[in-house]
């Protein structure tokens, strides 16, 4: 008997510390077919450009547990990132079983190299808490804020279309994200308007937020020409078409704030590849390096 | 033999939800169906939130108090279509909710289509106490305890309470 035996003890779900963390059947009772004519690698490739972003978002806000300017914030950014996991779970999920080699969500999620993680630039860059000394203008808890402000418009505006996906998993993991995007924009929203409209310092610390994170709006309207693809066979979303509507709902938020849209920044590319065709930025080595080394070091570990 | 169990749909249906003990799973419309096939029985639940830690934890429930039922050949299944909402908590378990002090979700109906308008001001909601039934109470946080419930204060009493949120 050591202290680690809880680490890989069964799984039977009632052994661990807390509640599992596995579901046995994440997609039962969907109808899960590859719709006829849809390229089985777009798909595969589809579901892990939303799976990552879901993923990587999720793992940047957990880190603000414990570092929120209030306690009621700790608990709202934990509870946006764990929406933020559950999708990216089911998203990894589908990936894995329209690839048909055998990854499962925690394979795609913890094994695979920089690389291979098709998330936008968005959702890995620094945006806070500083991991030593206080925090600073754009890596703080306001850079926060405008990045899930902007990256949950985008994924609502984009998950509300994918409802009517010719892909049903798609369709049904968007169904339910809606709602849960919903209440994190909101969130992001009414904090950007409290920072913005509020004193001297928390209006400049929001504006810098903004700034922090806009030269990577433009990719999130990009395609793919995997989305390009998929797009005409009405399973996926072509994210340019998403633009006015998210732009609309921005303007609103930032008229509310007292703040202004920054000009558009050309999205910054390696020789025209970014987040999609798996180039990222310095931040996300870092960041795999501390999601993925405690399922390397320990393989198979739950608790 | 078999003459003797429950009927597998009574027994599922008398789980309880871990996160909110109060409500059984079929009070808070989780329990989406029961399939008796045979010797095998089958139930369906569906996830509240998509990240919902507490999932696994009802099919182990389920499982376990079928199989003290008598039936030894269990299968939990997790749906995820079509989206679980509040509206599916029972009339019984809203009052169940408000007897344990954890203010009901109000109705919230069929979404509209189309783009989902932005809400920069929190409107206005007649949440009453659920222990002294005031109206003039305020929300402290949106985000509690559980993914599924909000934080909120009556001006009169003063307690705070919890609050399940329209999803
Ligand atoms: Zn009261």
């Amino acid at each position: 008997m050591n202290v680690y035996d809880g680490l890989t003890a069964g799984d039977s779900g009632d052994a661990h510390w807390a509640f599992g963390t596995g579901f046995t059947e994440p997609l039962a009772g969907i109808d899960r077919d590859v719709p006829s004519g849809v390229d089985r690698a777009d798909l595969t490739a589809y579901a892990l450009m939303l799976g990552d972003d879901a993923l990587v978002a999720s793992q940047l806000l957990a880190a603000w547990t414990s570092r929120a300017p209030e306690l009621e914030e700790d608990v709202a950014l934990a509870n946006i990132a764990l929406d933020l996991l559950g999708q990216a779970r089911l998203l990894l999920t589908r990936a894995g079983e329209v690839e048909g080699r055998g990854r499962d969500e925690d394979a795609l999620a913890h094994l695979r190299a920089e690389h291979e993680f098709r998330n936008v630039h968005l959702a890995e860059i620094d945006c806070g808490p500083s991991r030593m000394g206080p925090s600073a203008p754009g890596r703080d808890f306001a850079a926060t804020t405008a990045r899930l402000l902007v990256f949950s418009s985008w994924k609502l505006a984009l998950f509300a279309r994918l409802r009517d996906s010719a892909d049903p998993v798609l369709a049904a993991v968007a169904a339910k994200a809606v709602k849960e995007l919903t209440y994190h924009r909101d969130h992001a929203a009414r904090w950007t308007v409290r920072l913005g409209d509020g004193t001297d310092e928390s209006h400049r610390r929001m504006r810098a937020g903004i700034e922090r994170v806009w030269p990577f709006v433009d990719e999130l309207f990009t395609a793919h020409p995997v989305e390009t693809r998929l797009a005409a066979a009405g399973v996926a979303v072509d994210p340019a078409e998403l633009r006015s509507e998210v732009d609309g709902v921005l303007d609103e938020v930032f008229a509310a704030a007292g703040l202004e849209r920054p000009a558009p920044v050309p999205v910054a590319t390696v020789a025209g590849r970014a987040g999609r065709d798996g180039v990222h930025t310095e931040a996300m080595g870092f960041l795999l390096a501390e999601m993925q080394h405690l399922h390397r070091s320990l393989p198979g570990a739950v608790w | 033999m078999t003459a003797a169990r429950p009927a597998a749909r009574a027994v599922a249906e008398r789980v309880r939800d871990p996160e909110l003990p109060v409500l059984t799973l079929a009070d808070l419309g989780v329990l989406r169906d029961v399939t008796v096939t045979g010797e095998r029985v089958l139930v369906t639940i569906t996830p509240t939130y998509s990240g919902c830690p507490a999932i696994d934890e009802m099919g182990a429930d389920l499982r376990r108090a079928l199989t003290a039922a008598g039936y030894a050949d269990v299968e939990v299944r997790t749906s995820l279509h079509p989206a679980w909402t509040t509206d599916w908590i029972t009339d019984d378990g809203r009052r169940k909710l408000a007897e344990a002090g954890i203010a009901p979700p109000q109705r919230v109906g069929p979404r509209a289509a189309g783009p989902i308008p932005l809400t920069l001001t929190p409107p206005p909601q007649r949440v009453p106490c659920p222990r002294c039934g005031s109206s003039r109470t305020a929300e402290l946080s949106r985000f509690g305890s559980t993914p599924c419930k909000a934080l909120r204060r009556c001006e009169d009493c003063a307690e705070p309470f919890e609050h399940v949120k329209e999803l």
